[in-house]
């Protein structure tokens, strides 16, 4: 189980939360004039991708409130929460865990 | 013989405890194992194997027993199947029985598998039982599982108890072994919250069984007990024996099962069975020390041949010697150590087989000085003996000379195999250690640490020194003050790490079957098999031949399955890679997971304030999402078909009542509130005068109905929504979502009143003359309330919002209470209405009533693939609107083509036909199979008030349809049905205004 810092409340285990899809992914200003290839895209194609993924949680069963988060795919681990509308850190600032396991 | 040594072992010898196994009575003592109890009483046939059924003793003495999986309970609802006699602790009166075995374990009738075993190969389900098709069900299936197999389910329903908690914790140290204990003291005595768990019945790992150590002076089990000590004193640290790590899950997430009370018997009490402990760990070091692996020789799965550190445990800490005339075959110098020390039991151990060319060191000439026979290059050829083994053929690979030795223990060792399990569910990397041929932790990924034998490190000293410093690693990293270093000192002859994967010397060439995976029983000829026939990655291998699939998840299996690849193929064991390592460790109560989830605590039950009221009456009570709704109400004698009839005809002919409490409910307020409504709803809401009622559709953005409620504009910055009973969470959160992330701009305010009001559905002729003496503030004529209003007053002095709708097709009333006034008000209403026969109804009659009218459920007629123009709501959205939400997935091409499914009436050409629900509509019958389906049925009943059968569905090009006929194909034969408007009763709406 994730634990998942709300911006509003702090870490919180998984199960308080609902997982919203990818982030940053704005709702067309007037759909009605975007072709169907267009709208399609907005509406289906997301990048999936095997590393950090910018996505959207919701606080559902604490405070309600959505945010954004960073999470590496592969490692789970999440690199930071944000407010919606908000912009991550740079990510030249990507920081990765040390290894630990073969060190001590 | 007597297998008890007179003294020795950490049982309690002043505490005999009497149990039986496959119902014969045996002593043993209080700190026994089932297993070391069995061992004590000469007791080594223990099983069969899962296919060939082959007789099975004891393999080790720990939870990566393969073997000794028994059946415990005498009392059908604590029977539990498939425990590991190592792990299983004795207790009084405990009944414990071998499975797998017909009709007993001596003579088991299944043992003919062993005979075919070549039928019984890698894959063999793919190629012996393909055809023909239909006897894979009915025969192949069914013998198949009926040969193999492992436990029996219990019959009765579990009667304990089963908890879960959750606990945080600065470091949590897996393993209580050497290395483990001296983590949890350098965390301990730091000031860090500690947990130190352990899935034995006591703490102290490879030191319970450990005999010549000295640790800083003291005897390995003094300093044992005075590490436990110290512990115990320190209030920051909890010590948690009898509890498995199980698995790692995310962000240091660790799930711990601890039982409770199985070692206590069968016995009632308040304890919990088991407990979950759910623990979020700051930092974890893993201590979970090293498995012994198996050799690959010919039989080598005879009962009385087992792992060399397995019969030094049973003698150490049980005082039980597992033979009389052993033998040892080994690949490394820690076997020497249990040789020389069972020798000095009084086992008479002849020689040790060494596949070294000219083993040497210290160990060897301690094993020689006891007079034990020591040959270099030797290898086991193979084993007799039909229950216990007999002899052991060892052959010289210099010389080529063979001979024959007799026994009844043959012990072995290939070396140890780091439990790296844990490590590995962290998505930790594993890496190839060449020297120690096995897999060591490499980059973690998680924060946690590894240290001792898990590590690869397995000389006790360097364990302890790494524990510790591991432990204060993870002090440094939670955030907490290390305290100093600290040295220990240990004396202990220490081995070199030897041992092979695969099968050893030049084994290949002598014949038989070596097995691998004991508890699956896969051998070296199905993992040979696989490569032969082209299987390369190793997690193909694993899921051809089902090598350490088992419940033991190949502890003992892997690596050597892994040897066994590299050394077929040719190719390096790091380059064939790992299977993947999955929770749990070892098999874990589904009781345990479960919790109090269970019966009446499955789910969380919903019931509306009318609900006693309902179930006093009688009512038949149906789930709808974690509601409770009253589904008819049957009076004396009836069944659903007379209840529901009778209820129809009341609330057409004169009124009903109904709970409509369940509904979702939304209240929308602030100056955007009707903007937000013209966005999330396909209808236009600005014009909506306060005081009316609309009926709304909500779309998802894709343009597929997902919801759809009257709402009622209470004023012009508020609004009473509500939603279907199981969509109301859904529509919120969704209305959430384009609040927040979208228009956050706008001044809306959404809160959830589903659980504030209660809904009471008046519905009827005579509903108004039911409602008027009790409404003391609102005008109920026709004239100054009509359909689709709302008004605030009051009912029977108590606030109300009075919705006048209709889900009937009759003149309808939803009075609206606060939650708690509900059954006052419901009484209050029913009494009214006795003059009326006022009937309560459930939701069986509000569909049929409903169907009548052709209204829409959403859920029923729609399957998120139905757009508004596909129910027939194309009136319902707002064509002006420049935006909804869905509105341009609706100009879609495909949403707008006309061979869409739309919805239509189906009428039986024999009204007496009701249709099955679900069932498929075809448009020629004569159609060979598989027919081309174009539509379905979504709702039929019987309608008492038409007479006649009728149904809703969704027919491709439906309305184009209307007046022609079509099939229905069921099982029974055809069924012609007329496709016709979706509108049975009162099409004009005429009742609606009464």
């Amino acid at each position: 189980m994730l634990l998942i810092k709300c911006p509003f409340c702090g870490p919180r285990p998984e199960l308080e939360f609902s997982y919203g899809g990818e982030a940053h992914i704005a709702r067309p200003q007037d759909p009605m004039s975007l072709d169907d290839e267009a709208w399609t895209e907005y509406l289906y194609i997301r990048s999936n991708p095997r590393g950090v993924h910018a996505e959207r949680w919701r606080h559902i069963n604490g405070c309600g409130r959505f945010f954004n988060a960073r999470r590496n795919t592969i490692s789970d681990e999440i690199l930071e929460t944000y407010m919606i509308g908000g912009s991550p850190a740079p990510v030249s600032e990507e920081k990765d865990r040390s290894p630990k396991g073969g060190a001590v | 013989m007597n297998y008890r040594l007179a003294s020795g072992g950490r049982m309690d010898r002043t505490r005999p405890l009497q149990f039986t196994f496959d119902g014969n009575r045996y002593t043993g003592f209080a700190g026994d194992t089932l297993a070391s109890a069995l061992i004590a009483n000469g007791v080594h046939l223990v099983g069969r194997s899962f296919k060939y059924h082959r007789p099975r003793g004891f393999l080790s003495a720990g939870s990566d027993e393969p073997n000794a999986l028994v059946g415990v309970g005498g009392i059908a609802s604590r029977y539990t199947p498939n425990l590991c006699a190592t792990q299983v602790e004795l207790y009084d009166g405990l009944v414990a029985e071998s499975q797998n075995r017909w009709p007993s374990l001596s003579f088991d009738v299944g043992r003919v598998n062993d005979v075919f075993a070549r039928f019984l190969s890698a894959g063999f389900y793919y190629k012996t039982f393909m055809w023909p098709a239909a006897a894979w069900k009915s025969l192949y299936e069914p013998m198949i599982r009926k040969a193999a197999g492992l436990g029996k389910a219990p019959s009765a329903p579990d009667p304990d108890r089963y908890t879960q908690v959750y606990v945080h914790c600065d470091v949590l140290v897996v393993g209580a072994g050497p290395s483990g204990l001296a983590a949890a003291l350098a965390a301990g005595r730091s000031g860090s919250k500690v947990i130190l768990c352990d899935e034995q019945d006591q703490l102290g790992g490879t030191l319970l069984s450990e005999s010549e150590a000295v640790i800083d002076g003291q005897a390995a089990a003094e300093w044992l007990a005075r590490a436990i000590g110290d512990l115990s004193a320190l209030p920051n640290v909890t010590l948690l024996p009898r509890t498995t790590a199980f698995g790692w899950y995310p962000h240091n997430f660790l799930g711990l099962c601890q039982r409770v009370k199985d070692h206590l018997g069968e016995v009632d009490s308040n304890a919990p069975r088991e407990r979950m402990w759910q623990v979020r760990a700051r930092e974890v070091v893993i201590a979970t020390g090293a498995i012994e692996r198996p050799l690959l020789f010919p039989d080598n799965d005879r009962p009385g041949i087992m792992m060399a550190e397995g019969a030094r445990i049973y003698l150490n800490r049980y005082g039980a010697v597992a033979g009389t005339r052993a033998v040892v075959f080994t690949s490394c110098d820690s076997a020497y150590r249990a040789a020389i020390e069972l020798k000095a039991a009084g086992v008479q151990v002849t020689t040790i087989a060494d596949v070294r060319p000219s083993p040497k060191g210290p160990w060897i000439e301690r094993a020689r000085a006891a007079g034990i026979e020591v040959r270099g290059s030797t290898v086991v050829t193979g084993t007799t003996g039909h229950l216990r083994i007999s002899h052991v053929d060892l052959v010289d690979e210099v010389s080529g000379k063979s001979e024959t030795l007799p026994c009844d223990l043959l012990l072995m060792s290939g070396g140890f195999t780091p439990s790296v399990h844990l490590f590995s569910q962290s998505r930790g990397k594993l890496v190839y250690d060449e020297a120690l041929k096995v897999y060591v932790p490499g980059q973690s990924v998680e924060r946690e640490r590894s240290v001792g034998a898990c590590r690869g490190i397995f000389d006790l000293g360097a364990a302890i020194a790494s524990g510790f410093s591991g432990g204060l690693d993870a002090v440094k990293a939670s955030g907490g003050s290390p305290v100093e270093e600290a040295t220990f000192v240990v004396l202990a002859e220490s081995f070199g790490q030897n041992g092979v994967i695969g099968r050893p010397g030049k084994a290949a060439k002598y014949a038989g079957r070596a097995w691998v995976d004991f508890q699956n029983d896969v051998t070296t000829k199905d993992i040979e098999l696989a490569t032969r026939e082209g299987f390369r990655s190793i997690e193909h291998v694993k899921r051809y031949t089902t090598t350490g699939m088992a419940t033991d998840q190949g502890k003992t299996s892997n690596m050597n399955a892994l040897g066994i690849v590299s050394q077929t193929l040719g190719v390096p064991v790091d380059k064939v890679g790992l299977t993947t390592f999955r929770p749990p460790y070892t098999p874990t109560t589904f009781g345990v997971f479960a919790g109090q989830s269970r019966g009446d605590l499955f789910d969380p039950v919903r019931k509306t304030s009318i609900h006693d009221w309902a179930e006093e009456q009688g009512a038949v009570f149906e789930d709808v999402s974690l509601w409770k709704r009253a589904r008819y109400f049957p009076r004396r004698g009836e069944d659903m078909h007379a209840a529901v009839k009778r209820e129809c005809a009341a609330t057409r002919q004169s009124v009903g009542i109904f709970d409509a409490t369940t509904l979702g409910k939304i209240e929308v307020v602030g100056k955007d509130a009707a903007e937000f409504m013209n966005r999330m709803y396909t209808n236009a809401w600005t014009k909506l005068e306060p005081g009316r009622l609309r009926y709304g559709v909500m779309l998802r953005e894709d343009g597929f109905i997902m919801d759809d409620g009257v709402v009622g504009r209470m004023a012009a910055d508020r609004f009473h929504v509500t939603t279907t009973t199981g969509g109301a969470a859904r529509v919120l959160a969704q209305m959430e979502d384009y609040l927040q992330t979208e228009w956050s701009d706008l001044e809306v305010w959404l809160t959830s009143t589903t659980e504030q009001w209660a809904v009471i559905a008046v519905q009827g002729p005579n509903a108004r003359k039911v409602l008027d003496p009790l409404v003391q503030d609102i005008d109920l004529s026709a004239a100054a309330m009509p359909h689709m209003s709302v008004r605030e007053g009051h009912i029977c002095g108590i606030p109300m919002r009075l919705f006048r709708v209709s889900f009937t097709g009759e003149l309808g009333f939803e009075v609206n209470v606060p939650m708690g006034y509900g059954r006052a008000v419901w009484e209050a209403i029913h009494a009214s209405g006795k003059a009326h026969d006022i009937t309560p109804y459930g939701t069986e009659t509000m569909h049929v009533l409903r169907a009548e009218k052709g209204y829409i459920i959403v859920g029923q007629e729609t399957d998120g693939t139905v757009t508004p123009d596909d129910a027939g709501l194309s009136w319902a959205v707002g064509k002006a609107k420049k935006d909804f939400v869905g509105k341009r997935s609706l100009a879609r091409p495909a949403m707008t083509s006309s061979d869409r499914k739309q919805m239509v009436g189906l009428l039986t050409v024999d009204p007496t036909v009701v249709l099955e629900e679900g069932a498929q509509v075809v448009a020629d019958p004569q159609e060979p199979i598989p027919m081309t389906m174009i539509g379905h049925v979504t709702s039929s009943h019987w309608s008492a008030t038409l007479g006649r059968s009728i149904a809703l569905g969704l027919v491709r090009n439906g309305r184009a349809r209307i007046g022609t006929r079509l099939t229905v194909p069921m099982p029974s034969g055809n069924v012609t049905v007329e496709v016709v408007r979706p509108v049975f009763y009162d099409p004009e709406g005429k009742r609606l205004d009464g």
